[in-house]
């Protein structure tokens, strides 16, 4: 979709300002029962849009995503704009300067149409703990978009943008693309900076594209990636357009993994299940050799990730302590002639402005690496993990790809699992072992399902070697374009 | 099963206020989800050394210089002081 609006831009069929204005229209009429954006940024994405347009008025030469819209997940910083993280404590808070992604995509004259919405600080799996609104499905929209970027997903699902950028720590960008049935990618660790991200579990966090093809997400990926001074975990990048690597890939030469573990799996859907086998039956026709392969670890890589993950939040959380930056009860307090001690004012703005999810995390970090636990839960985890790591390094010894739902079930009811937050956990049952093992994996549309008369996306999900995000996305484009 | 006061003790370490029917609600969710990750104790980790850092990347380093930022960057940052006297971040006594 990019590389068609590109053309229609450069060969001045439309421009950037009209392509922008139509944007701001369908969100201004869909938005209000979608809810997928929590601010907009008219005057400076219109603005853009009008330089875009004078370069290519002039004849200057543009980048491919010069003058397209897209909407940002409100936990990256852009200069000048609010980043809320979709949690209270960040209400008032004016992000000083651009993450380096926005940096790179500013380079390009990308458009930012505005702030999507997720769950309060990128912790759930269907956007309901934003501490602001609920987004809908735009399939259903009695559904959850999935989370935590279910702005970003339901944004680019109902036109609202072009593409949107999401951070993905347990499968936030993959699991609401599936929901929402467009593409979802995170690259391998350290692919991509993560500096101006708000952080929310360090060693898992990936910032990444979800878009309406697979050649979109190689466009944004292009541009994204790359070794940052900001960022000491980026790595140096090859220079590569992923873009133009995507052609005539040969699927005879490719082996895809599917693991038993996937199908044995406590909670999965039949009918995504059905969807799966049939991704599979597809790729086998399209000649690609599919290899059974065994991870017998699967079964450890949800209680590994809920260990470590709530460590690296509540270390992270920290900074949120009324000091700073955010809300604080030190400013109410002085106006209301209340005197509050400093520990005072760590204890009451933490508990008034962070959300229940978060405070559950905070304390579930704090509690394992506490005195006396730390050996049992972190550093039990961490071996687990490493355990893990070992497993796919196995297996990639035999395939090149590794293949599987995305999401166990198709987008739930809103609502439905927000008592019971180990039942929420478990929605991320698939995606997480790539974070656990850092590897690149995207999320496909591979059909849908009909549920009270609504057709109902399901993903399919391609994990990759480390940086090896080139088989990933040509293997998913191969499928998507037969 | 966390007790409420071994709840209350976990949440002085985080520095969050809890009423007491937040430690009870708490004290039930934290517990299923630490009956859940027991499961880790299945896993013979005889052995393994825990992960350091998943891409394997070590001793990264990069130039001691100062990035001076620009006027409005600085204001920025300022302005988003929860309480401030001139351009200091106000806080209250620390001892």
């Amino acid at each position: 979709m990019i590389r068609d609006l590109h053309e229609k831009l450069i060969n001045q069929e439309i421009t950037s300002e009209k392509l922008t204005e139509d944007y701001f229209a369908t969100i201004e009429k869909k938005d209000p029962e979608i809810e997928a954006y929590l601010s907009l940024n008219k005057e400076f994405a219109l603005a853009k849009a009008a330089t875009v347009d004078k370069k290519i008025a002039s004849g200057e030469e543009v980048d491919l995503l010069a003058g397209i819209p897209c909407s940002v997940k409100d936990n990256i910083c852009i200069e000048g704009l609010p980043a809320t993280a979709a949690s209270k404590v960040l209400e008032n808070y004016i992000a000083p300067y651009d993450a380096t992604v926005i940096s790179k995509l500013k380079a390009c004259d990308s458009v930012f149409l505005g702030k999507t919405n997720l769950d309060e600080f990128a912790m759930g799996a269907s956007t309901e703990n934003s501490a602001y609104q609920t987004t809908k499905n735009p399939h259903d929209i009695s559904r959850v978009p999935g989370g935590t970027s279910g702005g970003a997903a339901a944004s680019v699902a109902a036109d609202e943008c072009v593409w949107a950028l999401g951070s993905d720590t347990g499968g936030s960008v993959r699991q609401p693309s599936s929901f929402c049935g467009v593409v979802g990618f995170k690259p391998t660790y350290g692919a991509v900076s993560r500096y101006g991200l708000i952080a929310m579990a360090s060693s898992f966090d990936q910032i990444g594209p979800a878009a309406k093809s697979v050649e979109d997400a190689a466009i944004v990926f292009s541009r994204i990636s790359g070794r940052d001074r900001f960022d000491s975990t980026t790595m140096p990048m090859a220079d590569k357009n992923y873009e133009n690597l995507l052609g005539g890939a040969d699927l005879s030469q490719l082996k895809i993994g599917v693991p038993k573990e996937f199908f044995a799996a406590e909670g999965l859907d039949k009918k995504v299940e059905e969807k799966t086998k049939n991704a599979i039956a597809k790729y086998e026709k399209l000649g690609a050799k599919i290899v059974d392969i065994s991870l017998k670890n699967f079964d450890y890589a949800l209680a590994t990730y809920y260990v470590i993950m709530p460590c690296e939040v509540s270390s992270n959380m920290a900074r949120f302590d009324g000091i700073r930056f955010g809300k604080s009860v030190g400013a109410e307090s002085e106006k209301a002639g209340t005197d509050y001690t400093l520990w005072d004012i760590y204890f009451k703005t933490r508990a008034k402005y962070i959300g229940p999810e978060v405070k559950r995390r905070i304390m579930l970090g704090t509690y394992a690496l506490s005195a006396g636990y730390y050996d049992q839960y972190y550093k039990k985890a961490q071996k687990v993990r490493a355990l893990i790591k070992k497993e796919f390094e196995e297996a990639f010894k035999k395939v090149d790809v590794i293949l599987g739902p995305t999401s166990p079930t198709p987008a739930f009811k809103i609502g439905e699992k927000t008592e019971n937050p180990l039942e929420m956990y478990l929605a991320d049952i698939y995606t997480v072992t790539a974070n656990i093992a850092g590897i690149p994996a995207i999320s496909i549309p591979c059909g849908a399902v009909e549920i009270d008369g609504k057709n109902l996306p399901v993903g399919l999900q391609l994990m990759g070697k480390w940086f090896d995000e080139e088989t990933v996305l040509s293997a998913a484009h191969v499928f998507e374009n037969s | 099963m966390l007790t409420k006061s071994e709840v209350q003790k976990i949440a002085n370490l985080a520095r969050i206020e809890i009423t007491d029917a937040e430690a009870e609600k708490y004290s039930k969710e934290l517990s299923g989800i630490l009956d859940f990750v027991e499961k880790l104790n299945e896993v013979d980790t005889d052995g393994i050394e825990p992960i350091a850092h998943i891409t394997g990347a070590k001793n990264i380093i990069c130039e001691d210089k100062v990035i001076e930022y620009n006027g409005e960057t600085k204001e920025n940052i300022i302005s988003n002081f929860p309480e401030k006297k001139d351009r200091f971040d106000k806080v209250k006594a620390v001892f």
